[in-house]
């Protein structure tokens, strides 16, 4: 059987998760690796959660929130995009390879960004095969 | 231990399509604390919502969740449904497996597996929900209508005439917008003046309306029910409370500008009321070209005004005012066809685009209602060409919708004013609406010329100076056309203003790709947006027909009635709130929040945060070092246990 990954999505409210059912409401079809965790802001992504994700076997994290400066609230996304950009670091620092965490703006009105990106960040995560550098099982056995 | 009801939809065939439901209802009785698993054909009909209920009384249900559409489409339904049956609102989890799982696949393996992982994340996170009391606000009966073309001021008039007071902000020195510069409307051929112009003058003796012309909105705080909003009244260098519009300021000017309102066909004065009719009647001084402010003396207006009204040293002010909702009506431009080379618009004197012609048409216009072109003389032969820029991919690719009907009447006018042949190169003629297909038949009977092709190209006459030919190829013939006219007529795109997607920005509307306003769903709420208590009405949601902006109009104002005619409303209970125990004291959350909500109190040493200015974006709860500040409902626990159970499967 091919390989399958497990992609977390982290999703804003206003922009990505629209965006993202705007692609189903125009039936664009796309991988079904990802699993879209919705929240009110991008800026609420705490970097623990993307940590956790990895840790529990995640071969992908995509996040995606509003354009900077089309953030529904003024400057969260702002915020996000360094914080995220700080995360993105920790992660390659901690071993994860660069591809598998991905930050993206797609507002409500781009169905077709969302599916595209999704289809070609599932071929990225297929391509670079299963995660094994964060996952607990194996940083239990490294111990 | 909590007790979990899980229900399936499946939405007819939507959902049950590419998802075996009744799998999925299966696994998720075995999942922990699900006591009730169950799938429906329609989840959220009266049957389904009948049975959610029935659950809850019957199993105890104290978690309730709901695999169906979006939560942006059902969510508030199934809040409600579980609220009546005795249930915290907050305790409804929605699993999306219509728009992101059901729609985007057609792989029936596939979806059922990313059915199953969404529902155990949900499971796992609707163990730790926490029932949430929604805060009540006190609602501000005003509205705020921007932009005062035909939409703004439908709007602005039926919410006054509802008893409500409503500040019209207009950003040009008139109301009436681009409906004031036709001279007929289609498909009555009714003018466009006698039917708008009481309008405005209605507006501007309205006891319940405040005008605001040459006004911007420059700040938008707060939040539904209570908007507090910052306007910029422009200079006018005329002091509208002594004015009498005597217009005797206007004679005497000796600046000279572009007069905007004709398409900027001829000159206007630098002192100036855009157009006879306009609403206010009062002047102002178009900086840019008063020979005062360029070379420092002139002041021939100030001399003339027995009324003192001139007012040189006249700076912006400021207004604020608090509204409860917001109706944003701020129109559209067409397109600048210039880059279009092909079509020669700006090359060649004989090329004009619509507005333009709508300009020749009208009495009070430049020429008076004659069509004289730019050279003095009357046309011979007129071409209209329609789809400029839009139905086109390299440019817009939406259809401008009334592009059809207005070439279709302009022919009418050109046949009724001139005695040129008029030639329609058009794609379709899209002529739905009341009235408008049979004004096609009339047309057709009036001898005007159609052929099916899109221009390719307009150029200069060689054998005859100052004419110009049409080249396309007649798709019904398969023949190309060279045609030989005096005036082209360009009916380009309609598409936002320059500045939709900072007007966006300023009230938090998302805008598609073109910059026109998105409504919050197409078909069932196409005048609310995404942020409460601000609706959109008119072209600047999409092109479309004045019976279509008055109708949407009018909606809207009913719309906003429905918020400021109460007296208190719910707000989300989803805000940040600080556990003092854990707070450091650092002030992140202090320095980070756009809305100002939490402070910092020095006598306690904590931060604390203001519930009414909270717009739950939890931003302050992921800077806080600590993790004193708890997002409700997204608290890190909850998202934590929702990623591992998406993890799981």
């Amino acid at each position: 059987m091919s390989f399958e990954p497990k992609i977390l999505g982290i999703a804003c409210n206003w922009c990505t998760y629209t965006g993202a059912d705007l692609a189903g409401t125009t039936r664009l079809h796309y991988p079904q690796n990802l699993r879209v965790v919705r929240v009110m802001c991008s800026s609420r992504i705490n970097p623990s959660f993307i940590f956790r994700a990895f840790q529990l076997g995640a071969d992908g994290v995509l996040v995606g929130g509003c354009h900077p400066g089309d953030c529904h609230y003024n400057t969260g996304n702002l915020y996000a995009r360094r914080r995220l950009a700080v995360t993105k670091k920790i992660l390659e620092f901690a071993g994860l390879e660069p591809g598998r965490f991905r930050v993206e703006w797609i507002s409500a009105s781009e169905g077709n960004k969302f599916a595209e990106v999704v289809q070609e960040f599932t071929a990225q995560i297929k391509e670079l095969g299963p995660q094994q550098k964060l996952k607990i099982e194996q940083l239990q056995e490294k111990a | 231990m909590s007790r979990i009801g899980v229900f399936v939809c499946h939405c007819g065939l939507n959902i049950a399509k590419t998802i075996r439901v009744s799998e999925l209802a299966e696994f998720a009785s075995t999942l922990p604390d699900v006591v009730v698993a169950r799938d429906y054909r329609f989840m959220c009909s009266t049957p389904g919502q009948e049975m959610i209920a029935n659950d809850i009384k019957e199993h105890r249900l104290d978690r309730v969740i709901v695999t169906a559409c979006s939560p942006l489409m059902h969510e508030h339904t199934f809040r409600k449904v579980i609220e009546k049956a005795g249930l915290n609102q907050y305790l409804l989890t929605i699993v999306n497996i219509r728009e992101q799982v059901s729609w985007v696949t057609s792989d029936i393996e596939e979806g059922t597996a990313k059915a199953k992982a969404l529902l155990n994340g949900a499971v796992y996170r609707a163990r730790l929900l926490s029932p949430l009391s929604s805060r009540v606000i006190d609602v501000n009966s005003d509205v705020m209508v921007v932009g005062g073309g035909i939409a703004g001021i439908q709007a602005a008039l039926e919410l006054a005439n509802t008893g409500k007071k409503v500040y019209l902000v207009e950003k040009n020195s008139t109301i009436g917008g681009h409906m004031a510069q036709f001279d007929k409307t289609f498909p009555t051929l009714d003018c466009s003046a006698c039917i708008l112009t009481p309008k405005m003058d209605a507006v501007l003796q309205h006891p319940n309306i405040t005008l605001m012309t040459y006004c911007e909105v420059s700040e938008v705080k707060g939040f539904v029910g209570n908007f507090d909003i910052k306007i910029r009244q422009k200079a006018r260098y005329v002091n509208h409370d002594r004015c009498n519009a005597c217009l005797a300021c206007t004679e005497k000017c000796p600046g000279k500008g572009i007069a905007e309102w004709d398409e900027g066909l001829v000159k206007r004065k630098a002192i100036h009321i855009p157009f006879p009719q306009a609403v206010p009647q009062k002047p102002v001084i178009d900086r840019e070209h008063c020979t005062f402010f360029l070379k420092g003396k002139c002041r021939l207006c100030e001399k003339v005004c027995e009324h003192k009204a001139i007012d040189f040293e006249q700076e912006d002010t400021f207004t604020e005012i608090k509204v409860g909702a917001v109706i944003v009506a701020t129109g559209y431009n067409l397109m600048d066809t210039k880059p279009l080379v092909q079509y020669g618009y700006g090359k060649y004197p004989g090329v004009y685009s619509a507005l333009e012609v709508e300009r020749l048409f009208n009495s009070a216009g430049p020429t008076a209602g004659k069509v004289t072109m730019r050279d003095g003389k009357e046309p011979q032969a007129i071409a209209i060409l329609h789809c400029i820029g839009s139905r086109d991919k390299n440019n817009y690719e939406h259809c401008s919708r009334v592009c059809c009907m207005y070439s279709l009447k302009f022919a009418h006018l050109f046949k009724e004013k001139t005695s040129a042949d008029v030639y329609q190169f058009y794609i379709d003629i899209r002529a739905a609406g009341k009235g408008y297909e049979e004004f096609y038949n009339r047309i057709i009977e009036e001898d005007v010329k159609f052929i099916r092709g899109k221009v390719a190209r307009v150029a200069e006459s060689s054998d005859e100076p100052g004419r110009l030919i049409v080249e396309a190829e007649d798709t019904i013939t398969g023949k190309f056309v060279k045609l030989p006219v005096d005036m082209v007529v360009l009916s380009p795109a309609m598409i936002p203003r320059e500045d939709s997607k900072d007007i966006g920005r300023l009230f938090n509307l998302s805008t598609d790709k073109y910059g026109f306003f998105m409504e919050r769903h197409p078909k069932l709420a196409p005048l609310a947006t995404m942020s409460e208590g601000i609706f959109i009405a008119g072209v600047c949601q999409s092109p479309k027909d004045i019976p279509d902006t008055v109708a949407q109009a009018n909606g809207a104002a009913a719309e906003a009635l429905t918020i400021v005619s109460r007296e208190k409303m719910e707000l989300e209970a989803t805000t940040a709130m600080v556990n003092p125990a854990s707070c450091c004291g650092c002030q992140n959350c202090v320095r980070v929040c756009p809305y100002g909500a939490p402070s910092f109190n020095y006598e306690k040493g904590v931060s604390e945060i203001n519930e009414a200015l909270c717009k739950g974006c939890g931003l302050c709860a992921s800077v806080c070092p600590t993790s004193a500040i708890i997002a409700r409902h997204f608290t890190n626990e909850q998202v934590l246990a929702e990623i591992e159970g998406l993890m799981e499967f």
